[in-house]
């Protein structure tokens, strides 16, 4: 069995929020033990010196969309497990939103079997809600919670029957797996492709109002008291959207969400001169709904930081706005904007550590985000003090749309392990990551 | 008479002396146009092409007209019986343009921003002649020389547009060259089609038509969509000129000098009565003469700056980099 000490890092535990110095004992592909520096019994074990650096949890991404099958021009699982590994990802959960969709078990069996076969991050499926997406027909979700889906989810489209989100969130139950809802109210957004406001007015573009998503938010908040069920919201977006989840967590029900990077960092302004790479649904919007997700986001109303990675090809993005495909690429940027939220005095470094790991790995039922011995090795190696430029060539995804191009930034994954295995190094100088200037 | 720009996209935060530049070159072409043989060599060898993605054979005329009375050589690219309609993307079309080298690309497109994206694509200058519910430059910089010419000058005017103004790209580059020129500006709709965000622009915003045609100096009526009817924004055309049609009767508010402009093409009885607009307040006839002079200045201020202007064709045609400079700014 192989064994490896990491040793002389700077240990930050999500669950006890504490960050310190200590020694990680990794055994096969399990962490055998947690102790004070230079007290770990380990005189065999292959040392992986820490020193300078952060050790953290693999981060857990419970929203990406990988693209395979069937667009894999955009994106594969290996490619995205690449970009998620050096972005210090070692689980993620992806989106049914494929063709075909994933809403049987044939196809949870041949996304699950893509990610085993990469073997890199930890790949889990989620199964659509409905057939083909359609919103109309509940699809096979007893199948496939049998094929091994963690949740179910439209992502892509909001379910707009209300009925048909009533009985998903009575169905699931059955299985113990959350609802994930994309809240956008689609006769509100009516063709929109931008936040609906003073830049929308300005650029002649349509506008998604805000109060498309609050009122989705609203209406499956009501369901959730009706049903018990466990909704999830995906990519808040508004500051009256997370004080809905607030009220509904203060009144004890079952409602967890998450917020992406773009959405903490940027506002509708992102679009200026019709910017393509600043098109997501939803949409960026003001800069009080940034603080309000902010805060949100501390206050834990906002269970976790999740990408929304939704790669792109470039002919996709270069044309007309109108035309433009929704979605921006996350994975290999969100661990350094986390850690600027820390440099904001936004959160603490194991608060958005939890935020990153633990946080959503406990909305979808998954073992992951502890370094608890005993635990799987899951774990990144991060060195806060590594400057480099957002550029988007260098992306191992296929996708180049992300809005943070040319962004300085500071952290990045240098060693990402998945199972006790290192699958990420950049140990070695990669001079061309470093800032040029 | 210096104009700034390389590109007109839009009116949005261009200054009063671009647009009043481009008004007093338009008004010393218009001389042009009342002659015997009304065309001046101004732009012999050069290329304007005419991209059309929506069909406006008005706007598409006039601009061709203009072109041909500086005596520039015009293509016209239209959407129907091109590579366009073949599915082609706007950046392939703008690299098939490019190759041939134009002087200038006037553009009609249905999506707001496409001029925006063809001038980060091609080197030479972009027209834009209407984008989506974003801009159209040249309809509001003729509206301005419309005005100007019957008011004097436009600074202390206050000016009502009336109608659609969510959806109106001739409302939205009124707005901002008014506002530059120091006008007033009113915007008068059913609360449907006036989003609240305009009033960032420091411009008023009325929904009551009397309420906002009472006093103004100018009234310029916009076209009303009959498609956007049963999208909710009004229950029936009937009821929009109920409440939005410019009759005399709603006139009489305004200052009785009056003028009253319209983009065209009317519809008569819905947003604009015959009786106003073949009446004696409307200068209606005089927007569209004013259209060719200042399409005729703009093309001229963007396409004869280059240096190559006045130099025999085989010298131009040798000038591989010609137009490149700045290209990226
Ligand atoms: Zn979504
Ligand atoms: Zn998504």
């Amino acid at each position: 069995m192989t064994r490896l000490l990491v040793a002389n890092g700077t240990l930050v535990d999500p669950v006890a929020r504490t960050s310190a110095p200590a020694d990680l004992l990794v055994e096969g592909e399990r962490v055998a033990a947690v102790g004070a520096p230079g007290t770990l019994e380990a005189a065999d074990a292959t040392l992986v010196d820490a020193r300078g650096l952060l050790v953290l949890p693999g981060l857990v991404d419970i929203h990406v969309h990988l693209r395979e099958p069937g667009q894999e021009y955009k994106e594969t699982v290996a490619t995205g497990s690449a970009a998620a590994l050096a972005g210090g990802f070692t689980t993620l959960a992806t989106m049914a939103n494929t063709n075909p969709v994933n809403d049987n078990g044939a196809v949870t069996q041949y996304v699950l079997e893509r990610g085993r076969m990469v073997a890199g991050a930890r790949v889990h499926a989620i199964g659509a809600v409905s057939v083909g997406l359609q919103g109309e027909r509940m699809a096979e979700i007893g199948e496939m919670h049998r094929a091994g889906i963690v949740a179910v989810s439209d992502d892509g489209r909001p379910i707009m029957s209300a009925s048909l989100m009533r009985h998903a969130l009575e169905y699931t139950q059955l299985f113990g797996l959350p609802v994930i809802a994309h809240e956008e109210d689609d006769a509100l957004c009516c063709g929109g492709v931008m936040n609906e406001g003073p830049t929308a007015v300005r650029l002649g573009l349509r506008g998604r109002p805000a109060a498309a998503e609050e009122v989705m938010i609203a209406r499956d908040v009501a369901l959730v008291e009706l049903t018990g069920g466990h909704l999830h919201v995906a990519h808040l977006s508004t500051a009256r959207g997370v004080e809905l989840v607030r009220q509904a967590k203060a009144r004890g029900l079952r409602v967890t969400a998450e917020v992406t990077p773009h959405h903490l960092f940027l506002t509708e302004e992102a679009v200026g001169d019709y910017d393509t790479n600043a098109k997501m649904a939803p949409p960026l919007r003001t800069r009080a709904d940034v603080e309000a997700l902010r805060q949100g986001l501390a206050d834990g109303t906002i269970d976790a930081i999740a990408t929304d990675h939704a790669p792109h090809h470039q002919d996709e993005k270069d044309c007309e706005f109108d035309e433009a495909a929704f979605g921006v690429v996350g994975l290999e940027t969100a661990l350094p904007l986390g850690l600027r939220l820390v440099a904001e005095g936004v959160l603490d470094l194991p608060t958005l550590v939890e935020r990153m790991s633990v946080g959503p790995a406990r909305i979808l039922g998954l073992p992951a985000g502890t370094l608890a011995a005993g635990g799987l090795a899951d774990l990144v190696l991060v060195d806060p003090e590594r400057k480099w430029k957002v550029a988007a060539r260098a992306f191992r995804s296929k996708g180049r749309n992300t809005p943070f191009e040319g962004w300085d930034v500071a952290g990045r994954a240098l060693v990402t392990m998945v199972g006790g295995r290192i699958l990420h190094d950049e140990r070695a100088a990669t001079p061309q990551l470093r800032v040029a200037s | 008479m210096a104009f700034t720009q390389r590109h007109l996209l839009g009116l949005e935060g261009l200054s009063a002396a671009d647009i009043t530049a481009v008004l007093d070159t338009a008004a010393s072409f218009k001389e042009i146009n009342e002659r015997d043989i009304k065309k001046v060599p101004t732009l012999r060898g050069k290329t304007v092409i005419n991209l059309f993605y929506e069909s406006s054979t008005r706007t598409r005329t006039s601009f061709e007209i203009a072109a041909k009375r500086l005596s520039a050589d015009t293509i016209n690219v239209s959407a129907s019986g091109s590579s366009v309609s073949k599915g082609e993307t706007l950046a392939d079309t703008a690299r098939n343009l490019e190759a041939m080298r134009p002087d200038a690309i006037v553009v009609r497109h249905g999506s707001s921003g496409a001029c925006n994206f063809l001038a980060r694509h091609v080197t030479c200058p972009i027209i834009n002649a209407g984008d989506g519910c974003h801009e159209h430059p040249t309809q509001a910089l003729l509206d301005c020389l419309t005005i100007k010419e019957h008011r004097g000058e436009i600074a202390g005017l206050t000016v009502a547009i009336v109608g659609d103004l969510l959806h109106s790209r001739v409302g939205r580059s009124n707005v901002h060259a008014l506002r530059a020129l120091g006008a007033k500006v009113r915007l008068v709709g059913p609360p449907t089609l006036l989003p609240q965000e305009f009033a960032g622009l420091g411009v008023e915003l009325h929904t009551r038509l009397a309420d906002g045609v009472r006093d103004a100096d100018v009234v310029m009526m916009l076209r009303i969509q009959r498609e956007r009817q049963g999208r909710n924004y009004f229950p029936s055309v009937d009821e929009y000129a109920h409440y939005y049609c410019l009759t005399e009767d709603v006139v009489r508010l305004a200052k009785p000098q009056v003028i009253i402009l319209h983009p065209g093409p009317l519809n008569r009885g819905l947003e604009i009565s015959s009786a106003v607009a073949d009446g004696p307040y409307s200068v209606i006839m005089n927007q569209v003469t004013n259209g060719l002079a200042v399409r005729m200045a703009v093309l001229y201020m963007l396409v004869a700056r280059s240096k190559s202007v006045d130099v025999g064709e085989t010298e131009a045609l040798s000038e591989p980099a010609r137009g490149r400079s700045g290209a990226r700014a």
